[in-house]
């Protein structure tokens, strides 16, 4: 039975030793979950797919999610590596869900050749797995977990190891089909550009804990985890209470200390140099860790090498300067 | 100049480890070899065509190919239980399962004969309520095979479907589909390479059979003597004969490793 409509994802889920979570999806929308290597993304999609052990508890509507086996839970989930049944052709990986639920084998290839014509690989119906390229075989992967008509659809890294450009169409073309999904859909994703282009919300989990819920833009002009500064190219430095967010190239690069009273200045060896756009961008390892945008001219006539010593600076006005607890999109927990 | 070989590299292969492994491949080839030269190819066919070795022949493939079946049946649900279901108790029934492997199969027949001889803890009710009794038939051959022959196809057949990706499953059950839609559709399919391996060589391991068919069964003509225990009663009376019985199990023997040799054979 499909849940009506309108009803929402309720969780606060605790999977042992990997990552607790307590967040909130409404139907329609498109939450992305990031965060660094080993902070839980995963398994916290696995615990709403029920394939992992899990305690807490999840409401989709009036069903009680952790207590529905794992095949009536009306979930689809893309795994990782798509994990298209290899001796199944692509039509066929398609129909499956659809024929475990009873379709016949006619009715279930019609729907399932529906949605790769919808994916635009209507051409390759027949093919097995290891004829796809990775980017094709995505595309089946998602129909498969599609065609099965979820409430919450699971993507877990679905750009992952494909070409740059395979990436960009992919991505694009699955912005389209999340905007037609009437279901809630949770992304994990460790790319910013993900979570700033396909999401409504976005879910930062750290060391397995959330440490930040709000819409992409929020989250990116006011990160509160390293993982995500880094993401989106920002500096994040605490202050007390208090987190501070700066560009690259607002920070100001010399050899010695640099003169006046600004509290807001840092020392320390530079890591790496690397061209980005139009300037040189710098890491540098001072504590903690910043990045420096200098033009080329600049980098040459101060003599900046990986192992030199600088000094960083940065007016306060070009801080933004925001708590590092408080703040809106909380999860009510 | 020729090229060099890993093998070259590290130095010649010691003499201490070559000639024993000479001696090991010698051991096992020269009485095969001698079978081969040993055998009367004049009588030959005389030998394969008579009466008592047609029926015997019949017997073996007959017996054999229904145990293997029954195996099939049994075996294969127990080899996914071993490998796709975590309960209590389960490195014990896999231990249990391959008892038979390495017990004599002489002690199988004695085994074979306390449960379902015509005194046997399930034969003598059983004789009782149905007048029918194992030893003897051609069923009982069949029970001796299919007692002998299961845990090669379980414990081959557990081997493929773990090395099959667990996830699979995992996929199919998100995707809505039942324990036993996920074991026809995803778990056996995937698995079946080594399903047919392990068939095959329980079939070969079937045709054998000896020492729990004769012990349990006897060695009647026609009704409970196979192949080999017709080799073994001809090699008292006519040792020719013998060897023709014997070259047919082992060009069998030959075809199961040619028909399994990707399997096995494939690691350079």
């Amino acid at each position: 039975m499909r849940t009506p409509l309108g009803s929402s994802l309720v969780a606060d889920l605790d999977v042992a030793g990997r990552v607790r979570a307590a967040f909130t999806a409404a139907p329609g929308e498109v939450m992305a979950i990031i965060g660094p290597n080993g902070a839980g993304k995963s398994s916290l999609l696995h615990a709403v797919a029920g394939l992992v052990d899990v305690t807490g508890h999840a409401r989709l509507g009036d069903t009680d999610l952790l207590a529905t086996p794992v095949r009536e839970r009306r979930v689809g989930l893309v795994f990782q590596g798509q994990l298209l049944f290899p001796h199944l052709s692509a039509v066929d990986n398609v129909a499956f869900g659809l024929r475990a639920r009873g379709e016949s084998k006619a009715a279930a290839g019609a729907v399932a050749r529906e949605w790769l014509e919808r994916f635009r690989i209507g051409d390759l119906a027949e093919r097995r797995p290891r004829e796809l390229s990775g980017g094709q075989a995505q595309r089946v992967a998602i129909a498969r977990a599609l065609a099965t008509d979820p409430d919450v659809l699971l993507l877990d890294e679905p750009f992952t190891g494909l070409d740059v450009s395979v990436q960009m169409a992919l991505r694009i073309e699955l912005g389209q089909h999340l905007r037609d999904f009437p279901g809630i859909a949770l992304l994990v994703t460790h790319d910013a550009i993900d979570a700033l282009t396909l999401a409504d919300r976005v879910l930062v989990l750290d060391e397995g804990q959330v440490a930040q819920v709000g819409p992409p833009a929020e989250v990116a002009a006011e990160p509160r985890t390293a993982h995500v500064a880094r993401l989106v190219g920002l500096n994040l430095v605490a202050d007390g209470d208090d987190l501070m967010a700066f560009t690259p190239d607002a920070v100001v690069v010399s050899r010695t200390e640099p003169e006046g009273s600004t509290r807001l200045r840092w020392h320390g060896p530079i890591a790496t140099l690397a061209p980005h756009g139009d300037a040189v961008r710098l890491l540098v390892h001072a504590s903690p860790d910043l990045l420096a945008d200098v033009t080329p001219a600049a980098a040459t006539e101060l003599g900046l090498v990986p192992g030199a010593e600088v000094w960083l600076s940065t007016k306060a006005t070009a801080v933004s300067r925001y708590g590092a607890r408080a703040g809106a999109g909380g999860t009510g927990r | 100049m020729r090229a060099r070989t890993t093998r070259d590299r590290l130095g010649r292969p010691p003499a201490l480890l070559m000639v024993p492994a000479a001696l090991a491949t010698l051991l096992l080839l020269v009485p095969l070899v001698a079978m081969v030269a040993a055998t009367n190819w004049q009588a030959l066919p005389g030998h394969l065509t008579s009466q008592v070795a047609l029926e015997a022949l019949r017997l073996s493939l007959v017996t054999s190919t229904v145990a293997i079946v029954l195996c099939l049946l049994l075996g294969l649900p127990l080899a996914w239980l071993l490998a796709r279901v975590d309960f209590r108790g389960r490195g014990a029934l896999r231990a249990l399962v391959t008892v038979p492997l390495v017990l004599p199969p002489v002690v199988a027949g004695v085994a074979l004969r306390s449960a379902f001889g015509r005194t046997g803890v399930i034969g003598a009710p059983l004789l009782e309520w149905t007048g029918f009794a194992f030893p003897f038939t051609a069923y009982g051959v069949v029970l001796a095979h299919v007692f002998v022959s299961m845990p090669f196809v379980v414990i081959a057949i557990e081997g493929a479907l773990r090395s099959a990706d667990p996830r699979f499953d995992e996929a199919a059950a998100t995707l809505g589909a039942t324990r036993w839609t996920t074991f026809r559709r995803v778990t056996v399919p995937l698995a079946l390479p080594g399903v047919i391996a392990g068939t095959v060589l329980g079939w070969a391991r079937s045709l054998g059979e000896f020492g729990a068919t004769i012990t349990f069964n006897g060695n009647y003509p026609g009704r409970t003597q196979t192949m080999p225990t017709l080799i073994y009663v001809a090699r008292q009376s006519d040792a020719d004969a013998a060897l023709s019985l014997s070259l047919v199990m082992l060009v069998v023997s030959i075809g199961v490793l040619v028909a399994l040799r990707d399997h096995w054979l494939g690691t350079p």
